[in-house]
């Protein structure tokens, strides 16, 4: 299993994960639906997750996957809370475009 | 006596500092009392004091180190030599006496327990200036009096005019005081001291040049205090003030000041020709100009006024010819009959209920005979009646006129006498002679003055008559011959003479001839006036009525607004283009410029502050871009 992983170069990993955190960085940018927007930083979340998981096999050190499992822990609770607020958004506005969320201007 | 010295000054400042805090509170006979008995203590300190500068010269006592800066050492301390100790003796003794007079005068005044306060501070200040070892103890005192004179000008401050003239004589002095400022500037950079004692034992260090220049600044200072041409408008409207102010302090003893500076330079001026030829040219012509000016004056002070700054002419006279003591010796015979006859004036002006015009007058004599008999001893005085104290000393300075400058001088000084005769006369018989002019209200309330303004006057009167008897003239054969001069010829504290005898080369022929001439004049001229003025077609008449050149003179031939055009009014335009060009543009459109401008960078910061969250992610993730550019690029 090692052997497989390790066979795969460091590299593509790094060029996987930063290809796919700026997918997610394009998307909480550009889109304007709160639910794609959560599902863009669960993308970026999980390319740090990969390159955590990448890392720490190639150096054989375990604090690496520990951390991944933090991570997935705190974003599953984001994913809880945020889609609550939507929840709420939607039953506010009848919408979730978040870019008429701008009640706190002036 | 050296440890009693600082008292001399401090009991008058003790005086102020009594009256100025609780003078609100107090009876005025209580601050009646400090105020006269802080300057009677001393008057006889300073008695004491004479006695012993007779006996064993000069006396130095240095209170404490005042400042000291590279090699300038400045002591807060006294040198009373021969000079200084008559000063001191005029400045307490006729001091004291119209502090008295005050009492009386002032009594109905709200702000008494204010005006004795100012009157000790001024003496305080006088004593300063004359007593001080150093220059910059004369300029110490020579700012206090000129405030003290600006306080009491403005001393009734709720008419406007009268803050004016407060004003003008304070920012008049100013000019002069530049003058006296860099003379003392231009002392320290010459001979690298300012002790009196110091620099008169090195004279010989600075070159001519240096000396006149030197003498001439010094003379812009005498100029402003003393009242010379150009300085001189703000003596006459300094009549503003309460009458023993005008009395005391721009008649008797501040605006010899002067003459006192100059004396005390006696060393310096003898070295330098120039400047006291031209010492002499503006005494002898503010003494002219002055006095045909007091002939058309109408105010009973104003006349009083000129005639100050007429005298005041005759005494830089007698500087310019080299006779210091003889100048000073007509500061003291000056300061008798003049304070004399301010205060008659007064208790004039008081008896009139507050009139000042001499057309509202006249044969006051019956009404108030000690008033009227003081009054013709001051008028007599003041024009050289023999025997009196301004005949001595009046044909002194002109026996050295004569001596030293030559008969067009002796000529100049007997137009000024003549002059003199003639609107002391004036303003003597239309006052006291003829018949009353004033209304029937004023004719009731017509009153001779208290004991209390009497007394001081009749106590000067004395001394009005024998004041001359200090200094007699040898030829006269009086047995004290010059005693005053010989007084001051003795050793000051620079080794040499305080003021050296002057010399005088005339034929006692001469000088009976030329006292008899003045004499003559004033005598025929005193009864020629009498039958003039006791006249009711001779009387001043009103100001519609004048010829024109009469009215000229009673212009005081438009130097005021002569200054005005030349002097005010370009300042103030001056000042009103640097308002608006330099305050309200530069200034204060720099300091509104950097507001607006800060004002217009935070409105368009503020667009940035959208709410819109997208916006910000947009700039954050560029941030972070960059940040890595920059790190690993």
């Amino acid at each position: 299993m090692l052997e497989v992983i390790r066979s795969i170069p460091i590299d593509y990993y790094v060029y996987y994960a930063a290809v796919l955190f700026i997918i997610g960085v394009f998307g909480v940018l550009t889109r304007r639906n709160a639910i794609i927007v959560l599902m863009c930083i669960e993308l970026m979340l999980n390319a740090v997750n990969l390159l955590l998981a990448a890392f720490s096999t190639y150096l054989a050190d375990a604090q690496g996957q520990i951390m991944v499992f933090f991570i997935m822990v705190v974003a599953a609770a984001e994913a809880a809370v945020g889609l609550g607020i939507l929840v709420m958004i939607y039953r506010n506005t009848k919408s979730t475009d978040i870019s008429l969320l701008d009640k706190l201007r002036n | 006596m050296n440890q009693l010295l600082p008292l001399i000054p401090f009991l008058p400042f003790l005086g102020f500092v009594i009256n100025g805090l609780f003078g609100k509170n107090m009876s005025k006979t209580a601050v009646g009392l400090i105020g006269s008995g802080t300057l009677l203590a001393s008057f006889l300190l300073t008695v004491a004091c004479f006695n012993q500068v007779s006996t064993s010269g000069p006396i130095q006592s240095v209170l404490y180190n005042f400042l000291t800066v590279g090699n300038l050492q400045i002591n807060f301390g006294f040198l009373v030599d021969h000079l200084s100790v008559w000063m001191m003796l005029i400045v307490t003794g006729v001091g004291f006496l119209i502090h008295v007079y005050s009492i009386g005068y002032m009594h109905d005044d709200a702000g008494f327990w204010k005006f004795f306060a100012y009157l000790n501070l001024f003496i305080f200040s006088m004593l300063l200036l004359v007593m001080g070892d150093n220059f910059v103890m004369l300029f110490f005192g020579w700012e206090g009096v000129g405030l003290c004179s600006y306080l009491l000008i403005g001393f009734w401050y709720t008419n406007r005019d009268y803050g004016v003239a407060a004003r003008k004589a304070f920012i008049m002095n100013r000019i002069g005081d530049l003058g006296l400022l860099l003379g003392i500037f231009l002392i320290f950079k010459t001979y690298g001291s300012l002790d009196y004692a110091e620099v008169f034992a090195r004279l010989g260090n600075g070159d001519t040049a240096t000396i006149t220049t030197i003498c001439i600044l010094l003379f812009i200072g005498a100029m402003g205090k003393s009242a010379q041409i150009p300085l001189y408008t703000w003596l006459p409207d300094a009549m503003a003030g309460p009458t023993p102010v005008s009395a005391l302090i721009h008649a008797a003893t501040m605006v010899t000041a002067g003459v006192y500076l100059v004396a005390r330079c006696n060393g310096l001026y003898s070295l330098s020709p120039d400047a006291l030829h031209l010492v002499a040219i503006i005494g002898t012509f503010t003494a002219i100009f002055a006095a045909i000016i007091g002939l058309r004056q109408n105010d009973i002070k104003k006349v009083l006024a000129y005639s100050t700054v007429s005298q005041l002419g005759l005494m830089f006279l007698a500087l310019g010819m080299g006779a210091y003591s003889t100048a000073i010796f007509h500061v003291t015979t000056h300061a008798f009959f003049k304070a004399l006859l301010f205060l008659a004036a007064g208790s004039v002006i008081h008896g009139m209920g507050g009139e000042q015009d001499i057309r509202n007058m006249g044969g006051l004599r019956k009404a108030m005979p000690i008033t009227f008999w003081v009054f013709l001893i001051g008028t007599f005085a003041i024009s050289g009646f023999p025997l009196l104290s301004g005949f001595f000393s009046k044909d002194e300075i002109f026996a050295y006129a004569y001596g030293h400058g030559g008969p067009i001088w002796w000529g100049l000084g007997l137009l000024t006498t003549v002059l003199t005769t003639v609107y002391m006369c004036r303003l003597l018989y239309v006052t006291f002679f003829g018949d009353f002019r004033g209304t029937d209200e004023q004719k009731h309330h017509l009153h001779e003055s208290p004991k209390v303004m009497t007394i001081p006057l009749m106590i000067l009167a004395t001394l009005a008559v024998v004041g001359g008897f200090l200094n007699t003239p040898h030829f006269l054969h009086l047995g004290s011959a010059q005693w005053l001069a010989h007084w001051f010829s003795e050793t000051g504290a620079a080794g040499s003479s305080v003021i050296p005898m002057a010399e005088m080369h005339l034929e006692e022929s001469t000088e009976w001839a030329l006292m008899l001439i003045t004499t003559g004049l004033v005598l025929a001229l005193i009864v020629a006036l009498y039958f003039v003025y006791t006249k009711r077609d001779n009387l001043p008449v009103a100001d519609s009525a004048q010829s024109s050149l009469a009215r000229l003179i009673a212009h005081k031939f438009y130097v005021d607004e002569i200054y005005d055009f030349l002097f005010i009014k370009p300042t103030e335009r001056l000042s009103k283009l640097f308002h608006y060009y330099v305050d309200i543009q530069g200034i204060d459109g720099l300091v509104n410029g950097v507001g607006r401008g800060v004002e217009g960078l935070g409105t368009q910061f503020r667009k940035l502050q959208n709410g819109n969250i997208e916006y910000y992610l947009i700039g954050m993730v560029a941030g972070v871009v960059l940040l890595f550019l920059t790190l690993f690029l």
